[in-house]
């Protein structure tokens, strides 16, 4: 069939807990639905899989779920969205590039309705050689594993702060890496009374620390990993034991040759922005999407759910998607009947059942409550020396933003204008909270007009979306 | 029921459904293209699409995301 031409009730953005726990929810309800993802299988980054699973908790159940929806929706997987306008019709057209079967080229789908379920990625802080090969984000060594059943290095550092490093060690030492120890910049509580277990995951904590305990991994806090060293790949690391603002006491090298590094994560919120979504600030202060307790945002016929919404984990991830999928039905309800009387349709929110709120509270004050007991703390600045890439596409050192600054740059926005951090590739998306913070304000809302970087050819083949497989002139550059 | 792909002539074997980039690092090769300015070295970082640092040219066709690109028999792959 071609995408091109039917309208769709939902184009849900995202293959994780929260986009297809909203699809498979509006499918149900008799919806015609779309769901677009960048990845060639469901799952997300939680639900990451291999194309012959391996056993993890909640996994089958979600390609349970997954298998549901694609009987009953369009499940377009190695699709890319780079862009949602609205058209004069009141209508959304959600541009994506897909290089299959043959080369990179537009489609194009047309809602009435979208949810963004785009989750979020690691935060990674600069600090020196964090762009030797071997360092991955955590995140990125968990990809690889759950994906691919690779193994990001044999000796593994593990380093940041977050709950997250749990799983990313675990997983490592469990698959066969050494890994020489979690390095938790944070709190002195130590696993034993780690906020997991507090906040009722015990199950979940304890699995990860049998298994670190298993495999002789200690997990030690306030140390963090502050410059990793080598020539063409990452030899050793520079081991600090940190004061409570994160400033260094003191410092050991140790040989490795991996290391995972993640510092909280980052929603993925730029198609809500650029669709003039009203944001506000996470607990962290990161800019998420505001929504109403349908899981509605500030603009008609766009929901989101999961971490773009605020980060809080695949549970709460899944059940916003639930619940924006039920609102999203009885909108299209709503809008089926004003159409059949010909009259207003006003619009009424559909509240979740007070059984669905309830349990959402309780997600949300877990992930408030571990945003909190993880923040990032100011002293990570000091580990940076004026050679220290903090732009990694762009190759900015520290010493170019500071000259940024003594020339007058006073925010983040100037300093990307002088000294170009945030300009490259990734649009910011791996530098932007380190820039914000350098610059001494909160992070910033992306402003970003196209969330993936588009070939030229790409975009000329618009003008013809029906026009099969256009193969992209080599040649090109991506737009920004 | 692995297959090859090549990296600058050399066969790397594939499991079906690896990515480009987890193949490579399976290898043992971790770094494959050199930054415009400074010459440094680049490979997989954040693993799964956002940094960009993994970009690769694989059949001649303009670079692409290794940690998103699933590989197929018969890739050739060039590393910079």
């Amino acid at each position: 069939m071609t995408h091109d031409r039917v309208t769709y009730d939902l184009v849900v953005v995202g293959g994780g807990p929260a986009g297809v726990a909203g699809a498979l929810t509006a499918a149900l309800a008799g919806l015609r639905v779309a769901l677009v993802d960048t990845g060639t299988r469901l799952g997300g980054q939680y639900f990451r899989h291999a194309a012959e699973p391996k056993p993890a908790p909640g996994l089958a159940r979600f390609l349970r779920q997954g298998r549901a929806l694609a009987a009953r929706a369009d499940v377009l997987l190695g699709h890319q969205v780079w862009n949602v306008s609205r058209e004069p019709d009141g209508g959304l057209t959600v541009h994506c590039l897909t290089r299959r079967p043959a080369g990179e080229r537009a489609v194009e789908l047309r809602a009435r309705r979208l949810l963004i379920a785009t989750g979020a990625h690691d935060r990674p802080l600069p600090f020196p050689g964090w762009d030797l090969p071997g360092v991955l984000t955590a995140g990125g060594a968990q990809a690889l594993l759950k994906g691919g059943g690779v193994l990001a290095g044999r000796r593994v550092v593990v380093s940041g702060t977050g709950p997250f490093l749990l799983p990313a060690a675990a997983g490592l030492a469990a698959a066969g890496a050494r890994v020489l120890g979690v390095y938790e910049a944070n709190g002195g509580l130590g696993l034993a009374r780690h906020p997991l277990l507090a906040l009722g995951k015990a199950g979940e904590a304890a699995g990860y620390t049998a298994t670190l305990a298993r495999h002789r991994v200690p997990y030690l806090t306030r140390r963090a990993v502050i410059a990793a060293h080598g020539e063409r790949e990452v030899e050793a690391v520079t081991l600090a034991r940190l004061d409570r603002d994160w400033n260094v006491l003191s410092s050991r090298v140790v040989a490795c040759d991996t290391v995972a590094v993640g510092y909280g994560f980052v929603p993925q919120i730029e198609l809500g922005t650029q669709l003039g979504c009203r944001t506000r600030a996470d607990v962290d202060g990161s800019p998420v999407i505001d929504v109403d307790a349908a899981q509605r945002t500030s603009v008609p016929g766009v929901w989101a759910a999961g971490e773009p919404a605020g980060v809080g984990g695949w549970r709460l991830a899944e059940l916003e998607g639930r619940i924006a999928g039920r609102a999203i039905a009885a909108d299209h309800r709503a809008d089926h009947r004003a159409d059949q009387r010909a009259d207003h349709h006003t619009g009424h929110p559909a509240d979740p059942p007070p059984v669905f709120a309830r349990r959402r509270e309780r997600w949300r004050a877990f992930g408030a409550a571990l945003q909190r007991a993880y923040p990032v703390k100011p002293g990570w600045q000091g580990w940076l020396r004026d050679d220290t890439l903090v732009c990694r596409c762009e190759e900015v050192p520290l010493a170019r933003v500071r000259e940024a600054q003594a020339m007058g740059a006073t925010d983040a926005r100037a300093v990307k204008l002088l000294a170009r951090p945030g300009m490259g590739w990734c649009q910011g998306r791996i530098c932007g909270y380190a820039v914000s913070c350098l610059a001494g304000e909160p992070p910033q809302e992306p402003r970003r007009p196209v969330a993936q970087p588009v070939t030229l050819g790409a975009l000329a083949s618009l003008t013809h979306p029906q026009t099969p497989a256009t193969p992209q002139d080599p040649g090109d550059d991506p737009a920004h | 029921m692995t297959f090859h792909i090549t990296v600058d002539g050399r066969p790397v074997p594939v499991v079906p459904g690896q990515t480009i980039g987890a193949a490579l690092h399976a290898a043992g090769v971790r770094s494959w293209r050199t930054t415009r300015f400074g010459g440094r070295p680049r490979g997989l970082f954040c693993g799964i699409g956002v940094c960009f640092d993994c970009l690769i040219s694989v059949n001649g066709r303009a670079p692409e995301r290794a940690c998103l690109l699933e590989a197929e028999p018969g890739d050739e792959v060039t590393t910079a």
